[in-house]
């Protein structure tokens, strides 16, 4: 009885198990499934933007691509997505964004264990050669460019402020890389303050800048959204002519400021969200093309001025 | 649980003299605090700056008016950060929307105006239904209405950030930051709202009943109170101060996005377990409240405005005043 009973269950199971395998086997199309993190704030929305956009236009450029796309709002909700997308969408290749890197080394690398292409985009996982590609925005570039524009700007020296993100590595990578590159210019570093990529914390912390120091000649607000803020607290002081901000990370809203020319927002410094349609250009190439596509691709920051300010406009785009 | 929280406070009117530091020690934290102030930096008491300190603590402290009738009802809102973020969101939508039929004018600020009240509302009255009706624990309720709120603004947003028009923000934004006489307008609105809520807690029934229900729902009842009604009134009134917050906060950055309002539950009911209000509810005091949300945005300046931690502690710091400002209260009022 139980004997018949297992034997049954074990039928059924190979049954239900069939079919799935048997789908697998004759496509001839290949399948990317993509895992990002949801659009909880400005760059993330933008980065959503730009990865929905890439897919788009990839399924109409190539017939047999078929992506998945998931955004996950924690680690552990990515985690599952991905192991959906590995028991269920058989995906043949896996571009990751991880939410956290510890957490999502593991499920990454059991894909890789499958025998999928995996890549892994701006957060690097916490266990080298996982990844066929590596795809990410370069941090310490990102204070060096902002550092040499204002070295640029300032050659007699002068007083600055500096708005810092949320406490965290890549903050700290950009700051160190900024200050070694103002370093014996002759620019003072009056007062940094964590804005917390926030447009309220740096209007508030601008705003008290603005009280203790009587002489700043620029601010480095090192991300547009803090720069929304100081400039919002400098218009209030009615100090506007005396500094000029440098913000960062592409906002559409200040690319078009740089572009029209404006003096307060002189230029900006990328750090694209659309790197992430790269990632899944590069993969999907490895798919339809001969071209190696394996290794590390790091998109440097630019320096975008007034001159090359058209090409990093998108005003589709929800950043 | 001790007698001495039971008993009433007039027991020893003999040593008039001795300092009441239930009663005055938020006060005298706050004095500290302004005197730390102006010895550490000359620019503290600057017009400026006193006009940045009030301003941007105008809108924690018009929610956390109205979270001082909810609190010493015995209830609870975990929801007004989110809620005020979504009611900007739904404000600017709305604004935009009509720039194309209405014209860029004042009507269109009113009706912005008019919508943050509505839609504040609304979601008081989401939440003190929910709660009062559907009989469900106030933390849950607006833990829930909270993650709500949160991911309606990050959907309108899509994910990015909700702007104003231009024309219409450069005709709005005088409402936060001109004002009367010099004083800014977030300044006086704040003000009001803070006398009426002080005036609505002592001397009016609705008051007495917050308080009453806090103390001992039971009793409340056989009292002859309405309790829902009362509760639900509660909710339904900090939902319309946190519109009017909003409607201070718009004009100040034009935006709103997910990032909007973060923390904010957290803080207004910070100021008022600072201010005097017991947690549990059954006692509470409007002008402690507005000390209470003094002090918080003063250490925020005074840390700004000085080099004497990193700014890695500067959260700490909150923590150690919120807590030693509360022991103070406590312990004072324990020893008579």
């Amino acid at each position: 009885m139980n004997l018949k009973h297992f034997a049954g269950a074990l039928a059924l199971s190979t049954m239900m198990m069939m079919p799935l395998g048997a789908s697998a086997q004759d496509a001839e199309t290949a399948v990317i499934g993509v895992s990002i993190p949801a659009a909880t704030h400005g760059w993330a929305g933008g980065m959503n933007f730009h990865a929905q956009a890439t897919i788009d236009a990839l399924e109409e450029r190539y017939e047999n691509l078929d992506f998945v796309l998931s955004t996950a709002s924690d680690p552990g909700q990515q985690v599952s997505d991905i192991e959906d997308m590995l028991a269920t969408r058989d995906i043949d290749a896996l571009v990751v964004l991880p939410f956290e890197s510890e957490p999502l080394t593991g499920p990454v690398a059991r894909v890789k264990e499958e025998g999928k292409w995996v890549t892994v985009v701006d957060r690097g996982l916490a266990q080298e050669n996982i990844e066929d590609l590596y795809v990410a925005g370069d941090n310490p570039g990102f204070g060096r460019v902002a550092g040499e524009f204002f070295v640029e700007r300032m050659p007699e020296g002068g007083n600055i402020v500096v708005l810092r993100g949320i406490p965290t590595t890549i903050d700290n990578e950009r700051v160190e890389a900024f200050e070694a590159a103002i370093e014996g210019s002759g620019i003072e570093i009056l007062g940094m303050e964590h804005g917390n990529w926030n447009r309220d914390d740096s209007f508030e912390v601008m705003q008290d800048f603005l009280s203790r120091y009587p002489e700043i000649d620029a601010v480095w607000a090192s991300d547009d959204d803090m720069a929304v803020g100081a400039l919002e607290a400098i218009a209030q002081s009615g100090r506007e002519a005396d500094m000029w901000v440098l913000g960062g990370a592409g906002m559409k809203e200040m690319i078009q400021r740089v572009m029209e020319g404006d003096e307060q927002v002189p230029a900006n410094v990328t750090y694209p969200p659309a790197m992430i349609g790269t990632a899944i250009e590069l993969t999907a190439l490895n798919f339809v093309g001969n071209a190696p596509v394996s290794g590390d691709f790091i998109i440097g920051s630019v320096l975008i001025t007034p001159e090359n300010a058209e090409q990093y406009y998108y005003p589709d785009s929800p950043f | 649980m001790s007698d001495h929280a039971a008993t009433p406070a007039k027991t020893t009117s003999s040593s008039g003299f001795k300092i009441d530091f239930h009663i005055w020690g938020p006060v005298i934290a706050l004095v500290v605090l302004v005197i730390a102030g102006a010895m550490m930096n000359p620019n503290f008491l600057s017009y400026g700056n006193v006009t940045n300190v009030l301003a941007r603590s105008a809108f924690i402290g018009i929610i956390a008016v109205g979270m001082t009738f909810v609190i010493t009802s015995g209830g609870l809102d975990l929801s007004v950060g989110s809620m005020a973020a979504f009611i900007a969101g739904v404000m600017i939508l709305i604004m935009n929307a009509l720039v194309p039929s209405m014209g860029v004018g004042i009507g269109i600020v009113l009706v912005g105006m008019a919508s943050a009240l509505v839609v504040g509302l609304a979601a008081g009255l989401v939440n003190g239904l929910l709660i009062t009706q559907a009989r469900i624990e106030a933390f849950i309720v607006t833990l829930g209405t909270m993650g709500i709120f949160r991911s309606l603004i990050t959907w309108l947003a899509d994910g990015g950030t909700l702007s104003l028009d231009y024309t219409v923000r450069e005709l709005y934004r005088p409402v936060y930051y001109s004002g009367l006489f010099g004083v800014a307008w977030p300044i006086i609105v704040f003000a009001v709202i803070a006398i009426i809520g002080e005036i609505v807690m002592r001397h009016t029934a609705f008051g007495r009943h917050c308080a009453a229900i806090g103390s001992n729902e039971q009793v409340a009842r056989y009292s002859a109170v309405h309790v829902d009604r009362v509760r639900l009134m509660t909710y339904v009134l900090l939902g319309i101060l946190v519109g009017i917050a909003t409607i201070m906060y718009v004009p100040r950055l034009g935006s709103a996005s997910s990032s909007t309002g973060v923390l904010w539950e957290l803080e207004a009911i910070a100021a008022v377990i600072i201010g005097g209000t017991m947690l549990k509810g059954g006692f509470g005091r409007v002008w402690g409240t507005v000390v209470g949300v003094l002090i918080l945005s003063l250490i925020d300046n005074l840390l700004n405005l000085t080099d004497l931690v990193s700014p890695y502690l500067n959260g700490a710091i909150q923590g150690v005043i919120i807590i030693l400002a509360v022991v103070l209260q406590r312990q004072k009022k324990a020893q008579r």
